[in-house]
């Protein structure tokens, strides 16, 4: 034995394995990478919300000395894609629907000369009534954003849809309308919140070519490599087996990267040059075409009886898709799904749609639909303490799941450290103190709490051992690592798999060429779903390596035991030992072949349970395994200002185990500012149909000296059995509470309750000087 | 547009580059020199995810000309890697799991270096300040700031 030093892997807070590479600048993103005779992209964005293209003239831009290429709507296939309603295009074809719409595409020798070129091409429009909000386009005569609506391709189970709607779910249990006169108290409220950008620092960027044989090979920015290749072989009508996507790393998507980008555009211009093309969006062109998260306005009833119980809770949510559907059916069933919370109440009635505007598209943005109504549904529960003079931590615990209770929609929940998040962040906040607290002279100050919910799992993936010749190991599973540490996490799973050193683990980078499928980095997944498929292939590879040392030992393979550092032996007998290197070797060139552990899996956990819920064009089957939180904050109001400070945020998140336990903590903390930016600044507007802010410089993100220091993660594990070592998710539970959090703090602070994100001081001081 | 030889003092050595006028420090790094340590996260001078020392001196190379450079010392991320502040700060950063999609990083690494060589110990509110130009949308920049306090020698929490 060559006597390893202890070996390092799952539960050990190890450095990222591109840390090296990204501190010191050599990481190589999409917009660092070259080809030779490389073109540089831009695009041109719609200046109308609604209006219809009569005429356009690119001959002078295709005049200008380095123009290689000039598209428009007109001279590209009109290919539709979506996630559940194809509607979307590379670049606007007749209509554009949202300002900044793509509408003209130029590559050229340089980027300069391509943004130069682009103001070129004169457009003519016939402007069209914008449909700006949420009552707008459900209005009755309400202009149809989609004309041909009714010709686009759909995924099956949408039902019949009113003009401007996207999709219209239900979830229904036991009977809500019978169960108020139970109730002691009901807490009534419509919550508003608002659109919030992405801003991942790396802006949307893809490079594509083109080879002879017409297969495209496309470097992008994205969350899933076989997404981008779906959209593709969709948007350019080529089998899939003609595109090949690879992701280099990526600058952080938070959802936002999740559908296709501008990777469809990218190899047009590819296709039409015959050369390279690389195409990286601006800030403002990104946040002006890309994606947000849905605006939403959350209609919320609950009702409980006077000693907590909650008995019932009705919740309508109506999402504002934008201009394009994405994954708007997906983001609204989710959020029914979440809209009860961690809680047993009897009688709930979930509801809800999304629809068109004519606004940038909404799309996935961590928490996917969850953060709205968990906006509410927090508050009210809230609010019923208030009323009822309970403390709101006693009041959650009263009525939080626990394992073996049922989900809404019949799901048994296997894990649930609901109870254990409340009790530790109620422990760690020294609650009952604070919740006396005094405030300085000028300020008022609070403290609130929020429950949190989450799935991780969804669909499919897989992942590929093999074990080398020399005993190291390849592990491919075609997951994009989009900064929050999976290819470390999954290479920790893979190591302790095998009772190897991290170090003798290789991963593979995402490239549809050569990695298994992989459904896509959302849904807190990661680490769950491809975390299994992993331990699983690693076992596979085990027990092929089993039996070559069975056959060289001449004994059973159950008689064959792993040990540490890549090695296997006979039970009870140390001295007889073969190093994984030895038996790779006899695979490779004497017999059995090399050794490849395979798995590949479909999130197989129990259906929602028709008998038990009403579930009405629910888009999924079953969806995943259930996550928890608890997210305590204080606050101190100024009275003069309003301004809302945060002083401290204590956040326990039940992670079934913590497979890295700083990486763990690095997505509490990053998603619990996301959460402060969206409680108490972040705010995309327009102004009739115009946006006002899509730059930085406008668009407030916070930063170091507006984020608290004391945001203080707490780590939960509560052993999923299905889960990979027991772990579970945790990519966007920490962002999902941290609202409703601030609000519920603000209300003990100040005894009123707001009711629409972000909390700016304007709003805190107009409501306080109403009270 | 009329391009003009540059010449510029990058990292200690003298390189030179077809430019416009127009063109900013960070255009002729990252498309003339292919150094693309210094990422491009908003081309306004907001981010900070460009972040270079000019004489030595934290500048946004997105927002100087690349012809006002001329003549005057230009540090990137590259030219730190050999540095002993540089791997320290690094290594740092790397330990202390403050990195995540990695795209703030080079920026902030540069930010660091700076308030290292600064001297004295840094508190808490010292690192913030000094990063206070970097947007990090990844960590909440908790991690950040251990792992430059507990480099850099200040008080554990200023209570700010
Ligand atoms: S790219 Fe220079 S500050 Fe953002
Ligand atoms: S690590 Fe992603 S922006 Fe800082």
């Amino acid at each position: 034995m060559d006597g390893e030093a202890k070996l390092r892997g799952v539960g050990d807070s190890l450095p990222r394995l591109d840390a090296g590479d990204k501190v010191g600048g050599r990481a190589r993103y999409t917009d660092d990478l070259f080809r030779p005779g490389m073109l540089h992209a831009a695009l041109m964005g719609s200046p109308y919300p609604f209006a219809r293209i009569i005429s356009c003239d690119t001959s002078e831009a295709l005049a200008l000395p380095g123009v290689k290429a000039v598209l428009t709507g007109a001279d590209i296939p009109a290919n539709r894609w979506g996630g559940f309603i194809n509607d979307e295009t590379a670049l606007a074809i007749d209509i554009v629907r949202y300002v900044g719409e793509p509408i003209a595409a130029i590559a050229a020798t340089d980027l300069a000369t391509a943004r130069e070129a682009l103001d070129l091409i004169e457009f003519e429009f016939e402007e069209l009534d914008p449909v700006l909000t949420i009552d707008a386009a459900m209005a009755d005569g309400a202009p149809l954003i989609h004309e041909n609506f009714a010709e686009y391709e759909k995924r099956p189970g949408q039902g019949d849809l009113a003009p401007n709607q996207v999709s219209r779910q239900s979830i229904i249990e036991g009977d809500v309308e019978a169960a108020w006169a139970d109730c002691n108290v009901v807490v009534e409220n419509t919550y508003e919140v608002q659109a919030q950008s992405h801003v991942y620092i790396e802006p949307c960027s893809a490079l594509a070519e083109v080879d002879e044989s017409g297969k495209v090979t496309v470097w992008s920015a994205n969350q899933s490599i076989y997404k981008v290749q779906a959209s593709l072989s969709k948007a350019l009508g080529l089998p899939m087996s003609k595109v090949r996507a690879i992701t280099p790393p990526v600058g952080g998507a938070f959802g936002g990267k999740s559908g296709v980008t501008v990777q469809p555009i990218t190899v047009m211009l590819a296709q039409k040059t015959g050369r390279p093309v690389k195409l990286t969006l601006s800030r403002t062109d990104d946040m002006m075409m890309m994606r947000s998260r849905h605006a939403a306005r959350v209609r919320v009833r609950t009702g409980a009886m006077a000693d907590g119980t909650l008995v019932a809770h009705e919740l309508d949510v109506i999402y504002d898709g934008g201009a394009y559907a994405e994954d708007s059916a997906a983001v609204l069933g989710f959020g029914l799904l979440m809209a009860r919370g961690p809680y047993n109440i009897p009688h709930v009635k979930l509801t809800g749609s999304a629809v068109y505007t004519n606004k940038l598209r909404a799309g996935g943005f961590r928490g996917f639909g969850n953060p709205q109504v968990t906006f509410g549904t927090e508050q009210q529960i809230d609010e019923i303490a208030v009323r009822l003079k309970m403390d709101p931590i006693d009041l959650r615990l009263k009525n939080a799941l626990q394992t073996g209770d049922l989900w809404v929609g019949g799901q048994t929940v296997t894990s649930c450290g609901f109870r254990e998040c409340l009790e530790q962040v109620r422990d760690a906040a020294d609650w009952p103190t604070r919740r006396q607290a005094p405030a300085a002279n000028g300020k008022r100050r609070g403290i609130s709490v929020a429950g949190v919910s989450h799935i991780c799992g969804l669909l499919g993936t897989s992942a590929i051992v093999r074990v080398l010749e020399d005993g190291t190991i390849t592990l491919n599973t075609g997951a994009v690592d989009i900064g929050q540490g999976s290819d470390t996490v999954l290479a920790q799973i893979c190591a302790s798999s095998l009772r190897l050193d991290i170090g003798r683990v290789n991963l593979v980078a995402p490239d549809s060429d050569a990695s298994p499928y992989n459904w896509g980095t959302g849904g807190t997944r990661v680490t769950y779903m491809v975390g299994r498929a992993v331990e699983s292939a690693a076992g596979a590879a085990l027990e092929q390596i089993r039996q070559h040392a069975s056959e060289i030992f001449e004994c059973a393979p159950a008689d064959v035991e792993l040990r540490d550092g890549g090695h296997v032996g006979i039970v009870g007998v140390p001295e007889k030992e073969l190093s994984f290197a030895e038996i790779s070797g006899r695979a490779h060139y004497v017999t059995g072949g090399p050794i490849i552990g395979t798995h590949a899996l479909v999130y197989d956990g129990q259906e929602f349970d028709p008998k038990r819920a009403l579930m009405d064009h629910f888009p999924f089957a079953r969806i995943g395994t259930y996550v928890f939180g608890a997210q305590v904050v204080e606050v101190e109001v100024d009275e003069v200002t309003g301004q809302v400070e945060v002083l401290n945020v204590w956040s326990a998140h039940d992670v079934g185990r913590a497979i890295n336990p700083a990486a763990v903590e690095g997505q509490i903390q990053g998603g619990v500012v996301q959460g402060l930016g969206y409680a108490l600044c972040e705010e995309l507007t327009w102004e009739d149909g115009q946006p006002t802010n899509p730059t930085m410089m406008d668009y407030k993100v916070p930063g170091a000296l507006d984020t608290p220091t004391n945001i203080h993660p707490i780590i939960v594990e509560s052993e999923e059995e299905t889960g990979p070592f027991g772990a579970k998710g945790v990519g966007e539970p920490g962002l999902v509470g941290v609202a409703p959090a601030v609000a519920n703090a603000v209300a003990h602070a100040t005894g009123v309750r707001l009711t629409r994100l972000p909390l700016t001081p304007e709003s805190v001081l107009r409501a306080m000087t109403a009270e | 547009m009329k391009r003009t030889l540059l010449e510029l003092n990058v990292n200690g050595e003298l390189q030179q580059a077809p430019t416009r006028p127009t063109a900013t420090l960070l255009d002729v790094l990252r498309d003339g020199l292919h150094l693309t340590g210094s990422k491009r996260g908003c081309d306004q001078g907001v981010c900070g995810a460009c972040t270079v020392l000019v004489d030595g001196r934290p500048a946004r190379a997105c927002l100087m000309l690349a012809v006002d450079c001329q003549g005057r010392r230009v540090t990137t991320i590259e030219g730190l890697n050999e540095s002993g502040e540089a791997a320290a700060v690094q290594q740092a950063l790397a330990e202390n799991g403050a990195i995540q999609c990695g795209y703030c990083t080079p920026g902030i690494v540069v930010a660091l270096v700076d308030l290292a060589r600064a001297g004295g110990g840094a508190s808490e509110n010292d690192v913030r300040r000094s990063i206070s130009g970097n947007i990090c949308r990844c960590s909440g920049y908790v991690k950040i700031v251990e792992a430059a306090v507990s480099l850099l020698g200040g008080k554990a929490s200023d209570g700010r």
